[in-house]
């Protein structure tokens, strides 16, 4: 075999593992590297923010010069180096675009290679899609069909000049700029992301998602989404990212706050496939997200559903407070992790009001010699009688080189609550693998079949499509792990 | 159908052969026992003969329907026309048994090149099948052998075997653990199973089952290898003297 040959082979045997590990060559406009106030001050300038929303931004910064990168995840990994990282960085020519026809081909050619296409005649049927490339969000489509309906969505520039009173009033709400070290660096420099409205009443007459791509290998993508439902509104929400391969570690921190006031439902759903390093543990993305919401009315409900598949490390935990009597708070997850992967994820359910109700559905795989533990809190207040939760946390193994950690932490400061916990492990074994072998289904198909079975209570909590989805990118990540 | 030469097999990794030079040949239209006492690779030879993983053939070979299996994949056996009744029936939670049975009759038919069974046909073409094993439809939407009793799953098998319609069945102590009822019922499924078609190879430890399913030929299995083979009657035999009496004569003859 020449040495060609084989440098192709291996391409592409990584590249069917990882398929969105392409990289799209275009010319970007970057910052210089490493973070400042002027670094601040010029993001801001250049997005034409108002002065408030600076303030926003300089405070924050001022937070996280004083704090201090958690180290209580149980991760390993060499801190980045926030020096050399690059805060903005653009797509050439000017950011937003009026129609699809002046964004870079380069750029919709990489969407529709990822599944994702943005030309009208093509999108996909009922969803509308927010696109960030990096750090700016390129296209949303069906904006003026979701506007009919009273409903905005748009990318978070566009909403802080078009609508600023509504994102003053709830953006850094629910998150607070001084929440974390990494909430506070995104509240500092986050540079696009989705927003979406949907104002009292209004049921949103279709699923809304904002599809992520990390495509440059030194800037950090730090983007922001924030949804409010007003009274009575109804909306579903998906997320998807993917990134290059490249064999130094990209810095990934976003944040997404969640408002649902009165008898509003939240339904927020990711499906998380950045790239996770090669099968040593050589580069990949570092997943440092804070994803919370609140049940700010009586009766709302958000429920999170996440698909964690891909990044180096992930360190996420999507929350809910719930503040308003009767509400309802839900966290469905499937978190896998393969080769050097290490995932530290869970959810907090803060319950404050009364009869308030949560679920936790956790279901952990973990594979080579990866690391996958979940995390989890609830907290129950004084004030919140009748309160419930209900966990259950499932850790699968495969192979004997990996590992599976949980920590469930409950605090109850109400006697009239009642919290339950339950945690299984297992091992998908050779006889699993046999048994169903031996009724005709070749390997593939039957470890697709277990895990498929395994997760079954999250998958289906996920919009049809992004079940089928999440399954094959389970089978293909799981390939040649057993046995 | 099946032909075993002089098979030699131990656990991956381990010294032991646990089989030590097996010869049987098994023909269409034909229902085999092998019996013998606890250890002495009954169940082992079943799952060489499917091809368990955790087993290391170390000489011999296998036919099946004049074909070396030896180097098929489990799966690859299967779709042949090969069924393995388990002994402990494995559990796939969230995996619902319809679906399962549903992948699994899909695979043979796909590897006959005949026309798969959508959701639909499926449930016409199992609700037969469940009544061969008195199998409540609830059954179904089950989670594979999760929370089963030990009669139940073995029924389960029984309703798979049915459903795959295999050339070769191997019942591995098929009988173990079932009470008078149910050993009743999976033996009735297991006649009216039987054709010119097919055949069956049981694996027991006792003389049970044999007066349900009588079978054309019993051999007894000792240390790794077959130390005789007769008709019914040899079943009958062993269920008065025991194992022991054989042991003497092996060793009389020189071959333990």
């Amino acid at each position: 075999m020449s040495r060609l040959t084989e440098a192709e082979a291996v391409d592409q045997a990584a590249s069917r593992k990882y398929k969105y590990g392409f990289k799209t060559n275009i010319e970007y406009e970057e910052f210089p590297r490493g973070l400042n106030e002027d670094i601040i001050r010029e993001i801001s300038k250049r997005k034409n923010e108002p002065e408030w929303m600076l303030e926003f931004r300089i405070k924050a910064f001022h937070h996280w010069l004083t704090m201090e990168e958690p180290d209580w995840p149980n991760v390993h990994y060499k801190k980045p180096d926030y020096d050399q990282i690059i805060y903005y960085s653009t797509p050439k020519e000017k950011p937003k675009k009026q129609s699809l026809d002046e964004v870079d081909p380069e750029i919709l050619a990489t969407y529709e290679k990822l599944g994702i296409p943005l030309h009208e005649q093509k999108m996909l049927q009922n969803v509308a899609v927010d696109a960030v490339f990096d750090s700016v969000s390129v296209a949303t489509t069906f904006k003026k069909k979701l506007a009919e309906a009273g409903v905005i969505f748009c990318s978070i520039s566009e909403a802080i000049q078009d609508h600023p009173e509504l994102v003053k009033k709830y953006m850094g709400s629910v998150i607070p700029t001084n929440d974390n070290f990494f909430a506070a660096l995104n509240s500092a420099v986050f540079s696009d992301g989705s927003f979406c409205f949907v104002p009292k009443g209004v049921k949103c007459p279709m699923e809304l998602s904002t599809y992520f791509r990390i495509n440059n290998q030194d800037s950090g993508q730090f983007e922001r989404t924030l949804i409010i439902a007003e009274e009575g509104a109804q909306v579903s929400y998906l997320e998807g990212c993917t990134a290059p391969m490249f064999d130094t570690n990209q810095l990934h921190a976003a944040v997404v706050e969640l408002v649902a006031l009165d008898d509003a439902d939240i339904k927020y759903s990711t499906v998380q496939n950045w790239y996770p390093g090669d099968e040593n543990g050589v580069g990949g993305i570092y997943n440092f997200v804070t994803k919370r919401g609140i049940c700010k009315g009586n009766n709302a409900k958000i429920s999170w559903t996440q698909v964690e598949t891909g990044s180096a490390i992930t360190w996420k935990y999507p929350s809910v407070i719930l503040k308003g009597d009767n509400s309802v708070g839900e966290f469905y997850s499937v978190a896998l992790t393969n080769d050097y992967q290490q995932a530290d994820t869970g959810t907090k359910m803060i319950h404050l009001g009364k009869n308030t109700r949560s679920t936790i559905i956790s279901k952990g795989i973990s594979a080579g010699r990866s690391q996958n533990s979940y995390r989890g809190l609830v907290k129950i207040g004084k004030k919140a009688d009748g309160a419930r939760n209900y966990s259950v946390c499932d850790s699968m193994l495969i192979g004997s080189e990996c590992g599976a950690h949980t920590f469930p932490f409950i605090e109850s400061s109400n006697n009239t609550a009642s919290v339950e916990h339950e945690a299984t492990t297992s091992k998908i074994g050779e006889d699993q693998i046999f048994y169903l072998q031996q009724r005709g289904l070749d390997e593939e198909e039957a470890i697709s079949l277990i895990i498929n079975g395994f997760c079954k209570e999250v998958f289906k909590e996920l919009p049809m499509e992004f079940a089928v989805e999440a399954t094959k990118l389970l089978s293909i990540k799981l390939e040649g792990s057993v046995g | 159908m099946l032909k075993i030469i002089n098979l030699h097999a131990k656990v991956e990794g381990e010294k032991t052969e646990i089989l030590k030079g097996i010869n049987l040949e098994i023909n269409q239209g034909e229902v085999h026992a092998i019996m013998g006492p606890n250890g002495s690779g009954k169940s082992t030879l079943a799952k060489v003969i499917a091809g368990h993983p955790a087993y290391e053939v170390t000489d011999g070979q296998i036919l099946f329907n004049g074909e070396d299996i030896l180097e098929m994949d489990p799966d690859e056996r299967a779709r042949m026309g090969m069924f393995l009744a388990f002994q402990y029936p494995v559990e796939v939670p969230g995996v619902s048994n319809s679906m399962l049975i549903r992948q699994a009759v899909n695979a043979v038919k796909k590897a006959r090149g005949e026309e798969e069974l959508d959701p639909l046909e499926f449930e016409d073409f199992i609700a037969e099948k469940l009544k061969l094993v008195e199998m409540d439809e609830k059954f179904l939407d089950r989670s594979v052998n999760a929370g089963f009793s030990g009669g139940e799953k073995k029924r389960n098998e029984i309703l798979q075997l049915a459903a795959m319609n295999p050339k070769l069945s191997l019942l591995d102590e098929t009988d173990s653990g079932l009470d008078i009822d149910a050993l009743r019922i999976v033996s009735e499924g297991i006649n009216s199973l039987r054709s010119e078609e097919n055949a069956f190879l049981l694996v027991t430890h006792y003389q049970r089952i044999l007066n349900y399913i009588k079978p054309d030929k019993v051999h007894v299995l000792m240390q790794g290898r077959i130390v005789r083979s007769g008709d019914s009657s040899l079943a009958l035999e062993l269920e008065d003297q025991g194992y022991d009496w054989l042991v003497t004569e092996t060793h009389v003859n020189g071959e333990a």
